[in-house]
């Protein structure tokens, strides 16, 4: 059995725990001096990698990377991925609004660089939620993918992921090297321990820009307009179903 | 990332960030060279902070209620504290810690306290009194022995008070006999912190009571040496924390547990109580934003005379109010806690920000209790938990009054000719 190399991708968003709001200028939420954190999916990702690490051991899992493409204050994602166990990090530096082709774009070049055997994303990023990177990813680099994995192993040099799709679980393997994305269920993430963030501050962290890697960052996409969705009306207590009944008729709900 | 000691000349434009060998004061938001606010965090303590927070809401939330009523701390909170780190947080790696700053341990320990003051108060004393004695004053030998075991298994707990002695601390009268490679330990030792959880103590004895305070030693004595625990005492607040009345009969301790030099342990006590002071400052701290928290969005809730309670013109002064003093009494301690990193003097600021937090800590809680009005007072809300635990902060540590005397004493010697 060959040692792997594993890639993860994590992104830094608004925390989930944040109520956003539309900016002024209606192109998208207030960023500023809101909290940020790793993209909870990503999160899975990074965990999924240290569990097949510790139940493979270290010599079949050689190394796990964290890449993340964003404004220098991605690099404090990529810290909590070196925090969590994560061996070294790559920043792909970039101020501009990264789209999902160009995120894949940029993954691809690192992935031709470092050449890993498995890549684990999250299956979308809780921000813009495209859900895209991974698959487009796949297409590019014309690699083998298992989206919205609740459950993922290697068997020798093959790849076994039970993924969740309509109406119950498929499980599917492939060859490596392969890209999986991380659903909801696949793993409850750990945090980091104090005296492993302190460790995170000596762990390489490389940066490189888009151009670097020979990669054009130009957007497809155009936001028009972002707004909030309409402010909830509120209810009232209805003392029967026959009440209930007649006033769905009235707001011809019925 | 270490900041170099900054020429003096620029002191004026710069904050003075100082480096000792053993504990490297990082520079926070990766500037060095510029003045910046006391909520500016390093990286890594804005990551710690954010672990911690997420370990008091996953692991210590679920069981504070409990822990409370019980009157016992959780053994799987505690194992908790150990696994994330939390009981090493200054403790250097090789012995097992995380080797982080001050502001570090005070960040644990607010955070922690948001959500429960008992688990707080373990990890505290843990931190900031015994495992900074071993740091600060143990011999190699000592450190090497004991502080991995106190990062990853084993609470410590400091002796200090007796029956006769509490602010008066140093007419204690536990006594401490040689008696060739050992000394025999008998006396006892009353509202000890931690002492129902621990493994290691640390025992001040008098070694000559005719020496006076010069007598004091400072021993490491294991519960398997013969530690009892006489009673466990039943608190107004912060039950979950242990707090025992322990006796010492014949207790042998080997001589190399002699902490720091023999007579020396007066001056190892005076000198790790002004770290614990900033460390029970920031414990009242999150106390008291933990009672904020949990009573501000109830004020939007509920409704009387068809307004929103905290729309009410009364209310918006109140909770201004203590909004405002909750930041000063943090700004206090967050800047006694540099201070102290920086190697500067922090007596006073230590002392002041105790003070000043625990009396905060009073009226947030009481005020949060008042705002919730019926529902804060009952046991199914957070809020009346806060109320009776922030009693302690006047207390231990050094009392109140105890505070003041040091502030007006520091002050005395500062304006007299």
């Amino acid at each position: 059995m060959s040692s792997l190399r594993i890639l993860v991708g994590v992104k830094r968003v608004v925390d989930s725990a944040v109520k956003v709001r539309v900016n002024s200028a209606q192109t998208g939420v207030e960023t500023t001096n809101v909290k940020h954190s790793m993209n909870p999916f990503d999160e899975i990702a990074v965990e999924e990698a240290l569990r097949l690490r510790e139940k493979h051991g270290k010599d079949k899992i050689k190394e796990i990377i964290a890449l993340s493409c964003g404004p220098t204050k991605s690099q404090e994602t990529l810290r909590t991925a070196l925090a969590l166990g994560a061996d070294r990090a790559i920043h792909v530096k970039s101020d501009d609004v990264l789209e999902p082709l160009t995120v894949a774009k940029l993954f691809s070049k690192i992935v031709n660089n470092e050449k890993p055997d498995l890549v684990i994303l999250g299956k979308q990023a809780i921000d813009d939620d495209s859900n895209q990177t991974g698959q487009m990813l796949a297409g590019l680099l014309n690699w083998p993918q298992a989206t919205f994995a609740s459950k993922v192993d290697i068997n020798d040099n093959s790849l076994e992921v039970v993924r969740e799709v309509d109406g119950g679980l498929e499980t599917v393997s492939s060859s490596l090297p392969a890209i999986v994305t991380t659903d909801l269920r696949l793993n409850e993430p750990r945090y980091a321990s104090l005296p492993n963030i302190m460790k995170a501050k000596k762990k390489p962290l490389q940066t490189v820009s888009p151009a670097d890697l020979g990669v054009e960052v130009r957007n497809r996409l155009q936001t028009l307009k972002v707004t909030e969705p309409p402010k909830r009306q509120g209810g009232k207590i209805v003392a029967s179903v026959d009440e209930l009944l007649e006033k769905l008729r009235e707001s011809k709900a019925l | 990332m270490f900041c170099t000691l900054l020429a003096n000349a620029t002191r004026q434009q710069t904050r003075l960030l100082s480096v000792s060998k053993q504990r490297g004061f990082s520079c926070r938001a990766g500037l060095c060279n510029s003045l910046q606010s006391l909520n500016t965090l390093s990286e890594d303590e804005e990551m710690m902070r954010d672990v911690v927070s997420r370990f008091a809401r996953e692991v210590v939330q679920p069981k504070v209620a409990e822990m409370d009523e019980k009157e016992i701390m959780d053994p799987q909170v505690i194992r908790g504290l150990f696994d994330a780190g939390l009981m090493g947080v200054e403790t250097p790696v090789d012995f097992g810690g995380a080797e982080a700053s001050f502001l570090s341990a005070i960040l644990v320990i607010e955070e922690l306290a948001k959500v429960d003051p008992s688990v707080s108060a373990m990890c505290d004393v843990h931190n900031t009194l015994v495992n900074t004695v071993f740091r600060s004053y143990g011999s190699d030998t000592l450190k090497s022995k004991y502080l991995p075991q106190l990062s990853s298994e084993k609470v410590g707990s400091f002796c200090l008070s007796e029956a006769v002695s509490g602010s008066d601390a140093f007419a204690l009268q536990t006594r401490a006999v040689r008696d060739g490679d050992y000394y025999v330990i008998n006396g006892s030792k009353m509202w000890i912190t931690n002492s129902g959880e621990a493994d290691i103590f640390l025992v001040f004895a008098t070694v000559d009571p005719s020496k006076g305070y010069k007598g004091i030693t400072c021993f490491v004595v294991e519960k398997d040496m013969g530690v009892v625990i006489a009673k466990k005492e039943k608190k107004l607040g912060i039950r979950a924390s242990s707090t025992c009345q322990l006796s010492f009969d014949d207790v042998r301790v080997p001589a190399e547990n002699v902490l720091g030099e023999v007579g020396k342990g007066y001056k190892i006590a005076i000198e790790i109580l002004n770290e614990g002071r900033v460390g029970i400052a920031a414990q009242m701290v999150g106390l008291a934003q933990g009672a904020f928290d949990s009573a501000m969005p109830y004020l939007f809730e509920r409704k009387q005379f068809g307004t929103r309670i905290g729309d009410f013109q009364a209310m918006q002064h109140q909770y201004a109010q203590i909004a405002v003093e909750i930041e000063a009494a943090r700004l206090l301690t967050y800047n006694a806690a540099r201070m102290k990193e920086e190697g500067k003097s922090f007596i006073k600021n230590a002392a002041m920000a105790k003070l000043y937090a625990s009396q905060v800590a009073q009226r947030a809680s009481s005020k949060a209790v008042e705002w919730m009005g019926g529902v804060g007072f009952t046991r199914d809300l957070p809020v009346e938990k806060f109320y009776r635990d922030c009693m302690i902060g006047a207390i231990y540590e050094g009392t109140s009054n105890i505070q003041l005397q040091t502030i007006a004493k520091l002050l005395t010697k500062e304006y007299q000719g």
